[in-house]
Protein backbone atom coordinates (compact mmCIF):
# COMPACT_ATOMS: atom_id res chain seq x y z
CA UNK A 1 0.00 0.00 0.00
CA UNK A 2 2.71 2.41 1.02
CA UNK A 3 4.65 1.61 -2.15
CA UNK A 4 1.63 2.48 -4.23
CA UNK A 5 1.16 5.72 -2.29
CA UNK A 6 4.76 6.76 -2.88
CA UNK A 7 4.48 6.08 -6.60
CA UNK A 8 1.16 7.86 -7.13
CA UNK A 9 2.21 10.77 -4.96
CA UNK A 10 5.56 11.27 -6.67
CA UNK A 11 4.32 10.87 -10.24
CA UNK A 12 0.96 12.61 -10.20
CA UNK A 13 0.15 14.49 -7.02
CA UNK A 14 3.49 16.17 -6.45
CA UNK A 15 4.73 16.06 -10.01
CA UNK A 16 8.25 17.39 -9.94
CA UNK A 17 7.84 19.77 -12.88
CA UNK A 18 4.21 20.81 -12.68
CA UNK A 19 3.82 21.07 -8.91
CA UNK A 20 7.33 21.45 -7.50
CA UNK A 21 8.91 23.55 -10.25
CA UNK A 22 12.12 21.55 -10.45
CA UNK A 23 14.06 20.89 -13.63
CA UNK A 24 12.22 23.54 -15.63
CA UNK A 25 15.19 24.67 -17.73
CA UNK A 26 15.72 21.36 -19.55
CA UNK A 27 11.96 20.88 -19.50
CA UNK A 28 11.54 23.97 -21.66
CA UNK A 29 14.83 23.53 -23.45
CA UNK A 30 14.65 20.05 -24.93
CA UNK A 31 10.93 19.41 -25.15
CA UNK A 32 10.66 20.55 -28.76
CA UNK A 33 10.71 17.04 -30.11
CA UNK A 34 9.29 13.86 -28.65
CA UNK A 35 12.46 11.86 -29.36
CA UNK A 36 14.83 14.22 -27.53
CA UNK A 37 12.34 14.55 -24.69
CA UNK A 38 12.30 10.79 -24.25
CA UNK A 39 16.10 10.63 -24.29
CA UNK A 40 16.44 13.40 -21.75
CA UNK A 41 13.83 11.79 -19.49
CA UNK A 42 15.64 8.47 -19.55
CA UNK A 43 18.97 10.11 -18.70
CA UNK A 44 17.40 12.14 -15.87
CA UNK A 45 15.66 9.06 -14.53
CA UNK A 46 18.94 7.17 -14.43
CA UNK A 47 20.91 9.97 -12.79
CA UNK A 48 18.27 10.96 -10.23
CA UNK A 49 17.91 7.40 -8.96
CA UNK A 50 21.64 6.77 -8.83
CA UNK A 51 22.42 10.17 -7.28
CA UNK A 52 19.78 9.71 -4.61
CA UNK A 53 21.21 6.34 -3.58
CA UNK A 54 24.72 7.75 -3.31
CA UNK A 55 23.81 11.02 -1.57
CA UNK A 56 21.47 9.22 0.83
CA UNK A 57 24.26 6.86 1.90
CA UNK A 58 26.77 9.71 2.01
CA UNK A 59 24.49 11.81 4.18
CA UNK A 60 23.34 9.17 6.64
CA UNK A 61 26.55 7.18 7.01
CA UNK A 62 29.21 9.86 6.67
CA UNK A 63 27.98 13.43 7.10
CA UNK A 64 25.50 12.90 9.94
CA UNK A 65 27.67 10.59 12.10
CA UNK A 66 30.62 12.96 11.72
CA UNK A 67 28.52 16.05 12.38
CA UNK A 68 29.38 17.48 8.97
CA UNK A 69 25.85 18.34 7.84
CA UNK A 70 27.04 21.78 6.91
CA UNK A 71 28.84 20.23 3.94
CA UNK A 72 25.57 18.81 2.59
CA UNK A 73 24.98 21.14 -0.35
CA UNK A 74 28.60 21.24 -1.45
CA UNK A 75 29.21 17.50 -1.17
CA UNK A 76 25.92 16.60 -2.87
CA UNK A 77 26.62 18.76 -5.90
CA UNK A 78 30.16 17.36 -6.16
CA UNK A 79 28.84 13.81 -5.96
CA UNK A 80 26.29 14.55 -8.65
CA UNK A 81 28.86 16.18 -10.91
CA UNK A 82 31.27 13.26 -10.45
CA UNK A 83 28.49 10.74 -10.93
CA UNK A 84 27.38 12.28 -14.19
CA UNK A 85 30.97 12.16 -15.44
CA UNK A 86 31.32 8.54 -14.41
CA UNK A 87 28.05 7.52 -15.97
CA UNK A 88 29.19 9.17 -19.16
CA UNK A 89 32.52 7.31 -19.18
CA UNK A 90 31.02 3.94 -18.24
CA UNK A 91 28.21 4.26 -20.73
CA UNK A 92 30.64 5.11 -23.50
CA UNK A 93 32.59 1.89 -22.80
CA UNK A 94 29.77 -0.49 -21.96
CA UNK A 95 26.97 0.49 -24.26
CA UNK A 96 27.92 2.80 -27.10
CA UNK A 97 24.39 2.70 -28.51
CA UNK A 98 22.87 3.87 -25.23
CA UNK A 99 25.59 6.48 -25.01
CA UNK A 100 24.65 7.72 -28.44
CA UNK A 101 21.06 8.10 -27.32
CA UNK A 102 21.67 9.69 -23.91
CA UNK A 103 25.19 11.06 -24.20
CA UNK A 104 24.40 14.57 -25.30
CA UNK A 105 22.00 15.07 -22.42
CA UNK A 106 24.33 13.91 -19.68
CA UNK A 107 26.47 17.06 -19.30
CA UNK A 108 23.29 19.12 -18.97
CA UNK A 109 22.11 17.08 -16.01
CA UNK A 110 24.67 18.33 -13.49
CA UNK A 111 22.94 21.68 -13.42
CA UNK A 112 19.45 20.21 -13.58
CA UNK A 113 18.02 21.29 -10.27
CA UNK A 114 15.70 18.27 -10.20
CA UNK A 115 18.64 16.02 -9.31
CA UNK A 116 19.97 18.12 -6.43
CA UNK A 117 16.41 18.98 -5.41
CA UNK A 118 15.36 15.36 -5.00
CA UNK A 119 18.63 14.46 -3.25
CA UNK A 120 18.17 17.22 -0.67
CA UNK A 121 14.43 16.66 -0.24
CA UNK A 122 14.91 12.97 0.47
CA UNK A 123 17.31 13.52 3.37
CA UNK A 124 15.72 16.61 4.91
CA UNK A 125 11.97 16.36 4.57
CA UNK A 126 9.52 14.25 6.49
CA UNK A 127 7.02 12.39 4.39
CA UNK A 128 3.58 11.07 5.16
CA UNK A 129 2.78 8.10 3.00
CA UNK A 130 0.01 7.04 5.30
CA UNK A 131 0.56 7.86 8.96
CA UNK A 132 2.82 8.76 10.68
CA UNK A 133 5.17 11.25 9.06
CA UNK A 134 8.76 10.06 9.07
CA UNK A 135 12.15 10.35 7.41
CA UNK A 136 12.51 8.03 4.43
CA UNK A 137 14.46 4.78 4.66
CA UNK A 138 16.87 3.86 1.86
CA UNK A 139 14.35 1.68 0.05
CA UNK A 140 11.64 4.31 0.18
CA UNK A 141 14.10 7.00 -0.83
CA UNK A 142 15.15 5.09 -3.92
CA UNK A 143 11.56 4.33 -4.83
CA UNK A 144 10.59 7.96 -4.29
CA UNK A 145 13.48 9.17 -6.46
CA UNK A 146 12.67 6.70 -9.21
CA UNK A 147 8.96 7.52 -9.17
CA UNK A 148 9.71 11.24 -9.15
CA UNK A 149 11.88 10.89 -12.21
CA UNK A 150 9.12 8.89 -13.89
CA UNK A 151 6.88 11.87 -13.17
CA UNK A 152 9.49 14.05 -14.83
CA UNK A 153 9.42 11.78 -17.85
CA UNK A 154 5.65 11.80 -17.98
CA UNK A 155 5.44 15.60 -17.90
CA UNK A 156 8.22 15.86 -20.46
CA UNK A 157 6.73 13.40 -22.92
CA UNK A 158 3.21 14.81 -22.59
CA UNK A 159 4.48 18.31 -23.08
CA UNK A 160 6.74 17.56 -26.03
CA UNK A 161 3.82 15.88 -27.77
CA UNK A 162 1.85 19.08 -27.35
CA UNK A 163 4.71 21.24 -28.49
CA UNK A 164 5.12 19.24 -31.67
CA UNK A 165 1.51 20.01 -32.46
CA UNK A 166 1.91 23.59 -31.36
CA UNK A 167 4.79 24.23 -33.73
CA UNK A 168 2.47 23.54 -36.67
CA UNK A 169 0.03 26.18 -35.52
CA UNK A 170 0.06 29.84 -36.27
CA UNK A 171 0.53 31.68 -32.98
CA UNK A 172 0.84 35.47 -32.58
CA UNK A 173 4.41 36.64 -33.08
CA UNK A 174 4.99 37.82 -29.52
CA UNK A 175 3.85 34.42 -28.21
CA UNK A 176 6.19 32.37 -30.42
CA UNK A 177 8.55 30.00 -28.66
CA UNK A 178 8.71 29.98 -24.90
CA UNK A 179 5.71 32.20 -24.01
CA UNK A 180 3.15 29.96 -25.70
CA UNK A 181 4.94 26.96 -24.21
CA UNK A 182 4.53 28.44 -20.74
CA UNK A 183 0.85 29.08 -21.31
CA UNK A 184 0.50 25.45 -22.41
CA UNK A 185 2.35 24.19 -19.33
CA UNK A 186 0.02 26.28 -17.24
CA UNK A 187 -2.97 24.37 -18.57
CA UNK A 188 -1.12 21.08 -18.10
CA UNK A 189 -0.35 22.07 -14.51
CA UNK A 190 -4.00 22.88 -13.98
CA UNK A 191 -4.91 19.39 -15.17
CA UNK A 192 -2.40 17.87 -12.75
CA UNK A 193 -3.90 19.89 -9.90
CA UNK A 194 -6.87 17.57 -10.16
CA UNK A 195 -4.67 14.94 -8.52
CA UNK A 196 -3.90 17.05 -5.45
CA UNK A 197 -5.14 15.68 -2.17
CA UNK A 198 -5.41 12.17 -3.56
CA UNK A 199 -2.64 10.88 -1.30
CA UNK B 1 46.32 32.22 -18.78
CA UNK B 2 44.87 29.02 -17.36
CA UNK B 3 47.29 26.56 -15.79
CA UNK B 4 48.08 23.43 -17.80
CA UNK B 5 45.56 20.61 -17.54
CA UNK B 6 47.91 17.88 -16.37
CA UNK B 7 46.86 15.41 -13.72
CA UNK B 8 48.94 16.96 -10.96
CA UNK B 9 47.58 20.45 -11.53
CA UNK B 10 44.01 19.27 -11.78
CA UNK B 11 44.15 17.14 -8.65
CA UNK B 12 45.92 19.87 -6.70
CA UNK B 13 43.50 22.53 -7.82
CA UNK B 14 40.37 20.53 -7.06
CA UNK B 15 41.70 19.27 -3.77
CA UNK B 16 42.88 22.71 -2.75
CA UNK B 17 39.54 24.34 -3.59
CA UNK B 18 37.61 21.71 -1.68
CA UNK B 19 39.91 22.06 1.31
CA UNK B 20 39.70 25.84 1.42
CA UNK B 21 35.93 25.82 0.90
CA UNK B 22 35.34 23.20 3.58
CA UNK B 23 37.49 25.19 5.97
CA UNK B 24 35.54 28.37 5.20
CA UNK B 25 32.26 26.55 5.72
CA UNK B 26 33.42 25.00 8.98
CA UNK B 27 34.36 28.49 10.15
CA UNK B 28 31.06 30.06 9.15
CA UNK B 29 29.20 27.11 10.64
CA UNK B 30 30.99 27.56 13.94
CA UNK B 31 30.21 31.29 13.88
CA UNK B 32 26.54 30.92 13.02
CA UNK B 33 25.74 27.78 15.02
CA UNK B 34 25.02 29.74 18.18
CA UNK B 35 22.82 32.43 16.54
CA UNK B 36 20.90 29.72 14.64
CA UNK B 37 20.27 27.76 17.83
CA UNK B 38 19.20 30.95 19.59
CA UNK B 39 16.84 31.92 16.76
CA UNK B 40 15.28 28.46 16.69
CA UNK B 41 14.89 28.43 20.46
CA UNK B 42 13.29 31.88 20.38
CA UNK B 43 10.90 30.83 17.62
CA UNK B 44 9.89 27.69 19.52
CA UNK B 45 9.44 29.66 22.72
CA UNK B 46 7.29 32.23 20.93
CA UNK B 47 5.11 29.50 19.42
CA UNK B 48 4.66 27.89 22.84
CA UNK B 49 3.99 31.19 24.60
CA UNK B 50 1.27 31.91 22.03
CA UNK B 51 -0.86 28.99 23.20
CA UNK B 52 -0.32 29.36 26.96
CA UNK B 53 -1.57 31.79 29.61
CA UNK B 54 0.77 34.74 30.02
CA UNK B 55 3.48 35.01 32.61
CA UNK B 56 4.41 31.38 33.13
CA UNK B 57 7.85 29.80 33.05
CA UNK B 58 8.12 27.28 30.20
CA UNK B 59 9.89 24.02 31.05
CA UNK B 60 12.26 21.93 28.96
CA UNK B 61 10.77 19.61 26.32
CA UNK B 62 9.44 16.35 27.70
CA UNK B 63 8.88 13.28 25.56
CA UNK B 64 5.30 12.21 24.96
CA UNK B 65 3.63 9.91 22.47
CA UNK B 66 0.93 11.84 20.62
CA UNK B 67 -1.35 9.98 18.22
CA UNK B 68 1.03 7.02 18.13
CA UNK B 69 4.04 9.16 17.27
CA UNK B 70 6.92 10.35 19.40
CA UNK B 71 6.41 14.02 20.13
CA UNK B 72 6.94 16.36 23.06
CA UNK B 73 5.19 18.64 25.50
CA UNK B 74 6.11 21.59 27.69
CA UNK B 75 4.87 22.58 31.11
CA UNK B 76 4.01 26.12 32.03
CA UNK B 77 4.92 26.77 35.65
CA UNK B 78 3.63 29.80 37.54
CA UNK B 79 4.58 30.36 41.20
CA UNK B 80 5.82 26.78 41.49
CA UNK B 81 2.57 25.39 40.16
CA UNK B 82 1.96 23.80 36.78
CA UNK B 83 -0.84 25.86 35.28
CA UNK B 84 -0.87 24.68 31.68
CA UNK B 85 0.72 22.42 29.09
CA UNK B 86 1.75 22.88 25.47
CA UNK B 87 1.65 19.70 23.37
CA UNK B 88 3.14 19.37 19.90
CA UNK B 89 0.85 17.27 17.74
CA UNK B 90 1.26 16.21 14.11
CA UNK B 91 -1.40 14.79 11.80
CA UNK B 92 -1.75 14.48 8.05
CA UNK B 93 -3.58 17.29 6.29
CA UNK B 94 -4.42 17.74 2.64
CA UNK B 95 -0.90 18.44 1.41
CA UNK B 96 1.25 16.69 4.01
CA UNK B 97 2.10 16.88 7.70
CA UNK B 98 0.20 19.43 9.77
CA UNK B 99 1.87 20.27 13.07
CA UNK B 100 -0.14 22.08 15.71
CA UNK B 101 0.97 23.38 19.09
CA UNK B 102 -1.90 22.84 21.51
CA UNK B 103 -2.06 24.70 24.80
CA UNK B 104 -4.07 22.84 27.45
CA UNK B 105 -5.21 23.69 30.94
CA UNK B 106 -5.34 20.94 33.55
CA UNK B 107 -8.76 19.29 33.32
CA UNK B 108 -8.81 19.05 29.55
CA UNK B 109 -9.71 22.59 28.49
CA UNK B 110 -7.92 23.83 25.38
CA UNK B 111 -6.38 27.23 26.05
CA UNK B 112 -5.30 28.06 22.51
CA UNK B 113 -3.80 26.45 19.40
CA UNK B 114 -1.34 27.52 16.76
CA UNK B 115 0.02 25.97 13.58
CA UNK B 116 3.76 25.27 13.65
CA UNK B 117 4.16 23.83 10.16
CA UNK B 118 1.85 22.96 7.31
CA UNK B 119 1.83 22.31 3.57
CA UNK B 120 -1.84 23.01 2.89
CA UNK B 121 -3.15 24.61 -0.30
CA UNK B 122 -2.77 28.40 -0.27
CA UNK B 123 -6.17 30.07 -0.02
CA UNK B 124 -7.94 26.87 1.01
CA UNK B 125 -6.48 24.66 3.71
CA UNK B 126 -3.79 27.22 4.51
CA UNK B 127 -6.59 29.35 5.97
CA UNK B 128 -6.26 27.25 9.12
CA UNK B 129 -3.59 29.78 10.11
CA UNK B 130 -5.61 32.89 9.25
CA UNK B 131 -9.32 32.00 9.55
CA UNK B 132 -10.15 33.47 12.93
CA UNK B 133 -13.55 31.80 13.00
CA UNK B 134 -11.97 28.38 12.55
CA UNK B 135 -9.05 28.40 14.92
CA UNK B 136 -10.96 30.62 17.36
CA UNK B 137 -13.30 27.69 17.98
CA UNK B 138 -10.58 25.85 19.85
CA UNK B 139 -9.96 28.69 22.29
CA UNK B 140 -11.27 27.72 25.74
CA UNK B 141 -12.80 24.60 24.24
CA UNK B 142 -13.83 22.01 26.81
CA UNK B 143 -12.32 18.92 25.25
CA UNK B 144 -13.61 16.52 27.90
CA UNK B 145 -17.30 17.19 27.37
CA UNK B 146 -17.15 18.28 23.72
CA UNK B 147 -16.81 16.33 20.51
CA UNK B 148 -13.56 17.37 18.93
CA UNK B 149 -14.36 16.85 15.28
CA UNK B 150 -16.03 18.71 12.43
CA UNK B 151 -19.82 18.94 12.19
CA UNK B 152 -19.81 16.75 9.09
CA UNK B 153 -18.55 13.91 11.29
CA UNK B 154 -21.01 14.68 14.08
CA UNK B 155 -18.75 16.96 16.10
CA UNK B 156 -18.95 20.53 17.37
CA UNK B 157 -16.67 22.36 14.98
CA UNK B 158 -17.32 24.37 11.84
CA UNK B 159 -14.90 23.34 9.11
CA UNK B 160 -13.05 25.83 6.92
CA UNK B 161 -15.10 26.30 3.75
CA UNK B 162 -14.00 23.81 1.07
CA UNK B 163 -11.26 22.43 3.31
CA UNK B 164 -12.83 19.64 5.30
CA UNK B 165 -9.70 17.49 5.21
CA UNK B 166 -7.53 20.23 6.71
CA UNK B 167 -10.18 20.97 9.33
CA UNK B 168 -10.39 17.29 10.22
CA UNK B 169 -6.63 17.04 10.50
CA UNK B 170 -6.51 20.12 12.73
CA UNK B 171 -9.25 18.81 15.00
CA UNK B 172 -7.60 15.41 15.15
CA UNK B 173 -4.29 17.02 16.11
CA UNK B 174 -6.00 18.82 19.01
CA UNK B 175 -7.87 15.66 20.00
CA UNK B 176 -4.68 13.57 19.94
CA UNK B 177 -2.96 16.16 22.10
CA UNK B 178 -5.78 16.09 24.66
CA UNK B 179 -5.81 12.30 24.75
CA UNK B 180 -2.03 12.02 24.98
CA UNK B 181 -1.88 14.46 27.85
CA UNK B 182 -4.66 12.62 29.69
CA UNK B 183 -2.23 9.71 30.02
CA UNK B 184 0.41 11.85 31.74
CA UNK B 185 0.31 11.74 35.54
CA UNK B 186 -0.62 15.26 36.62
CA UNK B 187 1.54 17.06 39.13
CA UNK B 188 -0.63 17.36 42.23
CA UNK B 189 -1.71 20.90 42.89
CA UNK B 190 -3.47 22.41 45.93
CA UNK C 1 31.12 48.39 -22.12
CA UNK C 2 31.15 51.03 -19.43
CA UNK C 3 30.72 50.31 -15.75
CA UNK C 4 27.27 51.83 -15.89
CA UNK C 5 26.23 49.55 -18.74
CA UNK C 6 27.48 46.53 -16.79
CA UNK C 7 24.97 47.29 -14.07
CA UNK C 8 22.00 48.25 -16.23
CA UNK C 9 22.20 45.69 -19.01
CA UNK C 10 20.62 43.00 -16.83
CA UNK C 11 17.51 45.08 -16.28
CA UNK C 12 16.22 45.06 -19.84
CA UNK C 13 18.60 44.16 -22.64
CA UNK C 14 20.04 40.98 -21.14
CA UNK C 15 17.33 40.38 -18.58
CA UNK C 16 18.11 36.91 -17.22
CA UNK C 17 14.47 35.90 -16.87
CA UNK C 18 12.61 37.39 -19.80
CA UNK C 19 15.36 37.45 -22.43
CA UNK C 20 17.89 34.76 -21.51
CA UNK C 21 15.32 32.42 -19.91
CA UNK C 22 17.69 31.40 -17.12
CA UNK C 23 16.89 30.33 -13.58
CA UNK C 24 13.32 29.35 -14.38
CA UNK C 25 12.83 27.08 -11.36
CA UNK C 26 13.15 29.69 -8.59
CA UNK C 27 11.39 32.19 -10.84
CA UNK C 28 8.30 30.04 -10.93
CA UNK C 29 8.45 28.48 -7.49
CA UNK C 30 9.20 31.39 -5.18
CA UNK C 31 7.12 34.17 -6.72
CA UNK C 32 3.92 33.51 -4.80
CA UNK C 33 4.13 37.09 -3.51
CA UNK C 34 6.16 40.20 -4.29
CA UNK C 35 8.12 39.95 -1.06
CA UNK C 36 9.00 36.29 -1.66
CA UNK C 37 10.18 37.09 -5.18
CA UNK C 38 12.22 40.00 -3.89
CA UNK C 39 13.92 37.92 -1.19
CA UNK C 40 14.77 35.14 -3.64
CA UNK C 41 16.21 37.73 -6.04
CA UNK C 42 18.34 39.29 -3.33
CA UNK C 43 19.56 35.88 -2.12
CA UNK C 44 20.66 35.06 -5.67
CA UNK C 45 22.25 38.50 -6.04
CA UNK C 46 24.34 37.87 -2.93
CA UNK C 47 25.68 34.56 -4.23
CA UNK C 48 26.16 35.93 -7.73
CA UNK C 49 28.29 38.91 -6.69
CA UNK C 50 30.52 37.00 -4.29
CA UNK C 51 31.04 33.96 -6.50
CA UNK C 52 31.73 36.19 -9.50
CA UNK C 53 34.43 38.04 -7.56
CA UNK C 54 36.14 34.93 -6.22
CA UNK C 55 35.97 33.12 -9.53
CA UNK C 56 37.41 36.05 -11.42
CA UNK C 57 40.28 36.08 -8.90
CA UNK C 58 41.10 32.37 -9.09
CA UNK C 59 40.28 31.72 -12.75
CA UNK C 60 43.87 32.16 -14.05
CA UNK C 61 45.11 29.44 -11.71
CA UNK C 62 42.45 26.86 -12.55
CA UNK C 63 43.26 24.22 -15.16
CA UNK C 64 40.72 24.19 -17.99
CA UNK C 65 39.49 20.65 -17.56
CA UNK C 66 38.41 21.06 -13.96
CA UNK C 67 37.12 24.60 -14.10
CA UNK C 68 33.43 23.64 -13.86
CA UNK C 69 33.78 21.54 -10.67
CA UNK C 70 35.94 24.22 -9.08
CA UNK C 71 33.41 26.95 -9.90
CA UNK C 72 30.57 24.81 -8.57
CA UNK C 73 32.42 24.24 -5.31
CA UNK C 74 32.98 27.97 -4.92
CA UNK C 75 29.33 28.71 -5.65
CA UNK C 76 28.15 25.96 -3.29
CA UNK C 77 30.30 27.44 -0.53
CA UNK C 78 28.64 30.84 -0.80
CA UNK C 79 25.21 29.25 -1.00
CA UNK C 80 25.85 27.34 2.21
CA UNK C 81 27.14 30.50 3.91
CA UNK C 82 23.94 32.21 2.81
CA UNK C 83 21.90 29.32 4.23
CA UNK C 84 23.50 29.69 7.65
CA UNK C 85 23.15 33.45 7.73
CA UNK C 86 19.50 33.27 6.70
CA UNK C 87 18.74 30.55 9.25
CA UNK C 88 20.25 32.69 11.96
CA UNK C 89 18.83 36.10 11.14
CA UNK C 90 15.84 35.71 8.79
CA UNK C 91 14.33 32.32 9.70
CA UNK C 92 10.90 33.26 8.27
CA UNK C 93 12.29 34.01 4.84
CA UNK C 94 14.42 30.88 4.98
CA UNK C 95 11.37 28.77 5.81
CA UNK C 96 9.36 30.27 2.95
CA UNK C 97 12.02 29.87 0.27
CA UNK C 98 13.03 26.48 1.66
CA UNK C 99 14.58 24.12 -0.85
CA UNK C 100 15.22 26.88 -3.37
CA UNK C 101 18.00 28.43 -1.31
CA UNK C 102 20.35 25.42 -1.61
CA UNK C 103 19.22 25.10 -5.22
CA UNK C 104 20.85 28.45 -6.07
CA UNK C 105 23.90 26.22 -6.60
CA UNK C 106 22.40 24.84 -9.77
CA UNK C 107 20.80 28.11 -10.89
CA UNK C 108 22.10 28.43 -14.43
CA UNK C 109 22.45 32.20 -14.00
CA UNK C 110 25.22 31.87 -11.42
CA UNK C 111 27.30 29.27 -13.21
CA UNK C 112 26.52 30.97 -16.51
CA UNK C 113 27.94 34.33 -15.39
CA UNK C 114 30.98 32.58 -13.91
CA UNK C 115 31.67 30.88 -17.22
CA UNK C 116 30.78 33.68 -19.58
CA UNK C 117 31.98 36.71 -17.69
CA UNK C 118 33.82 36.31 -14.41
CA UNK C 119 36.42 33.85 -15.69
CA UNK C 120 37.51 36.34 -18.34
CA UNK C 121 37.25 39.69 -16.56
CA UNK C 122 38.68 41.55 -13.58
CA UNK C 123 37.32 41.43 -10.07
CA UNK C 124 35.60 44.83 -10.09
CA UNK C 125 33.95 44.29 -13.45
CA UNK C 126 32.82 40.83 -12.35
CA UNK C 127 31.30 42.24 -9.19
CA UNK C 128 29.45 44.89 -11.20
CA UNK C 129 28.29 42.24 -13.66
CA UNK C 130 27.00 40.19 -10.73
CA UNK C 131 25.15 43.19 -9.34
CA UNK C 132 23.67 44.00 -12.76
CA UNK C 133 22.46 40.51 -13.56
CA UNK C 134 21.35 39.99 -9.95
CA UNK C 135 19.31 43.19 -10.02
CA UNK C 136 17.70 42.16 -13.30
CA UNK C 137 16.77 38.82 -11.77
CA UNK C 138 15.48 40.48 -8.60
CA UNK C 139 13.40 42.94 -10.60
CA UNK C 140 11.82 40.20 -12.73
CA UNK C 141 11.03 38.04 -9.70
CA UNK C 142 9.50 40.96 -7.83
CA UNK C 143 7.33 41.90 -10.81
CA UNK C 144 6.13 38.32 -11.32
CA UNK C 145 5.52 38.00 -7.59
CA UNK C 146 3.62 41.29 -7.53
CA UNK C 147 1.35 40.30 -10.41
CA UNK C 148 0.65 36.91 -8.86
CA UNK C 149 0.02 38.45 -5.46
CA UNK C 150 -2.37 41.09 -6.83
CA UNK C 151 -4.36 38.56 -8.83
CA UNK C 152 -4.07 35.65 -6.45
CA UNK C 153 -4.37 37.17 -2.98
CA UNK C 154 -5.66 40.67 -3.68
CA UNK C 155 -2.72 42.32 -1.99
CA UNK C 156 0.53 44.03 -2.94
CA UNK C 157 3.69 43.64 -0.85
CA UNK C 158 1.50 42.23 1.90
CA UNK C 159 -0.99 45.13 1.95
CA UNK C 160 -4.43 43.79 1.26
CA UNK C 161 -6.64 45.99 -0.88
CA UNK C 162 -9.65 43.75 -1.42
CA UNK C 163 -11.49 41.78 1.20
CA UNK C 164 -11.80 38.06 0.63
CA UNK C 165 -9.66 35.93 -1.63
CA UNK C 166 -8.19 36.60 -5.02
CA UNK C 167 -8.12 34.16 -7.90
CA UNK C 168 -6.43 31.28 -6.11
CA UNK C 169 -5.06 29.63 -9.23
CA UNK C 170 -2.54 32.46 -9.56
CA UNK C 171 -0.88 31.59 -6.27
CA UNK C 172 -0.66 27.95 -7.31
CA UNK C 173 1.39 26.25 -10.01
CA UNK C 174 -0.72 27.03 -13.11
CA UNK C 175 -0.71 30.74 -12.29
CA UNK C 176 3.07 30.76 -12.10
CA UNK C 177 3.45 29.46 -15.65
CA UNK C 178 0.66 31.62 -16.98
CA UNK C 179 1.91 34.90 -15.47
CA UNK C 180 5.47 34.24 -16.59
CA UNK C 181 4.26 33.42 -20.10
CA UNK C 182 2.15 36.55 -20.44
CA UNK C 183 4.77 38.82 -18.89
CA UNK C 184 7.24 37.44 -21.40
CA UNK C 185 4.87 38.36 -24.21
CA UNK C 186 4.52 41.84 -22.78
CA UNK C 187 8.28 42.13 -22.46
CA UNK C 188 8.75 40.98 -26.06
CA UNK C 189 6.25 43.57 -27.24
CA UNK C 190 7.75 46.47 -25.33
CA UNK C 191 11.46 45.81 -25.04
CA UNK C 192 12.26 44.18 -28.34
CA UNK C 193 10.42 46.66 -30.51
CA UNK C 194 13.33 49.03 -31.05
Amino acid sequence: MEILLIIVSAIFVNNIVLAQFLGICPFLGVSNKLSTATGMSAAVCFVITLATIVTYLLNNYLLVPLGLEFLQTISFILVIAALVQMVEIVLKKVSPSLYQALGIFLPLITTNCAVLGVAITVVTKEFTFGLPSHMLGLGEAVLYAFATSLGYGLAMVLFSGMREQLSLNDVPKAFKGVPIALVTVSILAMAFMGFSGMV
Amino acid sequence: MAAASNLKNMALCLFGTCLVCSAVLAGVYALTAAPIAETNAALLKASIAKVLPEGGEISEAKALEVGGMPSEYYECVKDGETVAFAVKSTTVGFGGPLTVMVGLLPGGVVYNTSVLAHTETPGLGAKCTTDEHFYGQFRNYDAVNGKLTVKKDGGDLDAITASTITSRAYSLAVKNAVEALAGVPMPISE
Amino acid sequence: MTKFQLITKGLVKDNPTFVLLLGMCPTLATTTSAVNGLSMGLATLFVLVLSNMVISAIAPAVPDKVHIPVYIVVIATFVTVLQFVMQAYTPDVYATLGLFIPLIVVNCIVLGRAEAFASKNGIIDSALDGIGVGLGFTLSLTVIGLVREILGSGSAFGFKFISGDGILAFVMAPGAFLVLGYLMVLFNKIAKKD
